[in-house]
């Protein structure tokens, strides 16, 4: 019944909302991955960000794209939390390194690394959507990556890092507004990078892919 | 059977239309086959752009009237949320652009009523007061004329400029009987469009001197002179067929519509230009964005209007 109701929103809702009323102009859309696992590294600026991301694949590969997104945030009520892990297909992810209480008591007493459920959809061969962010932020600002993409992929140089870079979307929805007000979407899909030596070099090389990508653009402030 | 809200003649020359298009695509695949070599994709590309676009509008055309408003209304907002993503809106009009979006149904409710006097005033005096005093309620005044300068701007090229080819439909058919409205947007159009490819084409055959090297470097006279001919000659040929414009008029109207759509061409270059890209977007694959094809309508479709009103309705 959910994976149904994820077909129709995905397949319906999303694509008119994303291809009619915003738009999207796609560069290098031949870089996407066709298959899993891989990882889609994007900067985070609205909730449509992962809409446009899941936009970007055939629905026949829906089953296997999983948001990597904040516990605390999604699953902070039960109607939410329904939605964020069964319409949406989110794979949770504790922010902090202390999960909220409430959320403990369902999961096995030793702790569990925040990125676990990353780990085994990537064994799964999934194709997991990842902000290095961590937050939606600023409109139409890059904050620092932070480093647990890198703890991800460093024991597995196999799996594709895609770094991609949206435009326009935080202003199509900034965070801390409801009202959607159309605007063209850039996406510009970069190549595809492998963690094969240290983790500060891949977090190098995926922060210098984003700003080549970004500077493709030659996008000016928004103010 | 269709019920089609269109008179014979139309249908004849959207037959035609569709006739030239066949050839094109016979020209491209023949061009492809004698070199080999030479990569025409950009050339197909476009072809087959315009397969897409004049098959859907022809549909929005000739099914009915309702659709084909929605349709031009569609348009305008393809082009208006163009415009809006190029330029540097700030973000404190964030909710002043929702605004600017909602004058597209209220335009094109206009035309639908057939409400000449409003349709003519909404965005020229109405939006035009309104916009400002939004943004004023916001209170942010740095670059305050800028922001509201390019949104009116906006909204009067891809919002009041284009709905003038929606309104010809709602032209009273009785001054038209041969053609109709449909019958005289398939011209102003046809035209306007053939237009834009015979400069291209008279251009790459025979330009040397360059028009206007600033805003446009690959515009030439002798492109823009060729044009001027055919379309010229096209006028007088398609106006018996399909409008109730004499022979005289015909041949003006064959003058102002090349130098209409050329104008129309550049000041859109400018803007890109002054923006820093190329294309407006990638809507339409070896054209452009929406902007880079209903550039020269934005010109010509008020002037083919207002002379039709004054000469003919």
């Amino acid at each position: 019944m959910n994976r149904v109701l994820r077909f129709l929103f995905f397949g319906a809702v999303v694509r008119t909302v994303v291809l009619i009323l915003l738009g999207l102009n796609v560069r290098h859309r031949e870089r996407l991955p066709v298959q899993g696992p891989a990882i889609l590294v994007a900067n985070h600026n609205s909730h449509l960000d992962t809409m446009v991301l899941i936009s970007l694949f055939p629905l026949r590969l829906l089953p296997k794209i999983r948001p990597a997104a904040a516990m605390d945030y999604f699953l902070r009520n039960k109607l939410l939390a329904w939605f964020a892990l069964n319409i949406i297909g989110i794979i949770p992810v504790a922010r902090k390194t202390e999960v909220p209480s409430n959320l403990t008591s369902c999961r096995a007493a030793k702790p569990v690394h925040p990125l676990q459920g990353c780990k085994e959809a990537l064994k799964r061969g999934d194709i997991l959507i990842f902000f290095p962010e961590g937050t939606r932020g600023e409109p139409e600002q890059r904050a620092k990556f932070k480093s647990g993409i890198a703890h991800l992929v460093e024991h597995h140089p196999e799996v594709p890092v895609i770094p991609i870079f949206m435009h326009g979307l935080g202003k199509a929805l900034p965070r801390g507004e409801s009202l959607l007000v159309p605007f063209f979407c850039d996406v510009f899909v970069g190549e595809a990078l492998h963690c094969t030596s240290s983790r500060v070099d891949f977090m190098l090389n995926l922060e210098q892919g984003m700003e080549a990508l970004e500077a493709e653009g030659g996008f000016k402030e928004w103010e | 059977m269709i019920n089609l809200a269109v008179k014979p003649n139309v249908v004849w020359a959207v037959g035609g239309v569709f006739s030239l298009l066949l050839l094109a695509s016979i020209i491209v695949s023949i061009l492809q086959w004698r070199n080999p070599h030479k990569d025409y994709r950009e050339l197909r590309l476009r072809v087959n752009s315009w397969w897409g676009m004049i098959i859907v509008f022809t549909l929005a055309m000739v099914l009915n009237r309702k659709l084909s408003l929605v349709f031009f209304g569609f348009v305008s907002f393809l082009a208006l949320k163009e415009y809006l993503s190029l330029i540097q809106t700030r973000r404190a009009d964030r909710r002043v652009l929702l605004w600017a979006y909602l004058a597209i149904p209220l335009q094109y409710y206009w035309i639908h009523l057939e409400w000449y006097g409003m349709f003519i005033i909404f965005i020229p005096v109405y939006a035009f007061l309104f916009m400002p005093m939004r943004m004023i309620m916001i209170g942010e005044t740095k670059e305050f004329l800028r922001a509201a300068g390019t949104l009116h701007w906006g909204l009067m090229v891809t919002v009041f400029s284009l709905s003038h080819l929606s309104f010809l439909l709602a032209l009273p058919e009785d001054h038209n009987p041969i053609g109709g409205g449909a019958g005289l947007v398939l011209f102003l159009v046809f035209l306007t469009e053939f237009n834009d490819v015979a400069q291209y084409v008279w251009g790459k055959l025979l330009g040397r001197h360059k028009i206007v090297p600033k805003v446009s470097p690959n515009k030439t006279w002798e492109g823009f002179l060729g044009g001027v001919a055919t379309t010229l000659l096209c006028a007088w040929l398609i106006a018996p067929f399909l409008t109730p414009l004499s022979i005289k008029h015909s041949l003006i109207i064959g003058v102002i519509i090349p130098i209409a759509g050329f104008v129309g061409d550049v000041v859109i270059s400018a803007v890109k230009r002054d923006i820093g890209v190329k294309d407006s977007g990638s809507l339409l694959p070896g054209h452009g964005g929406i902007l880079d094809r209903i550039d020269s309508l934005t010109y010509t479709a008020p002037l083919f209007f207002h002379f039709m009103r004054y000469f003919y309705f």
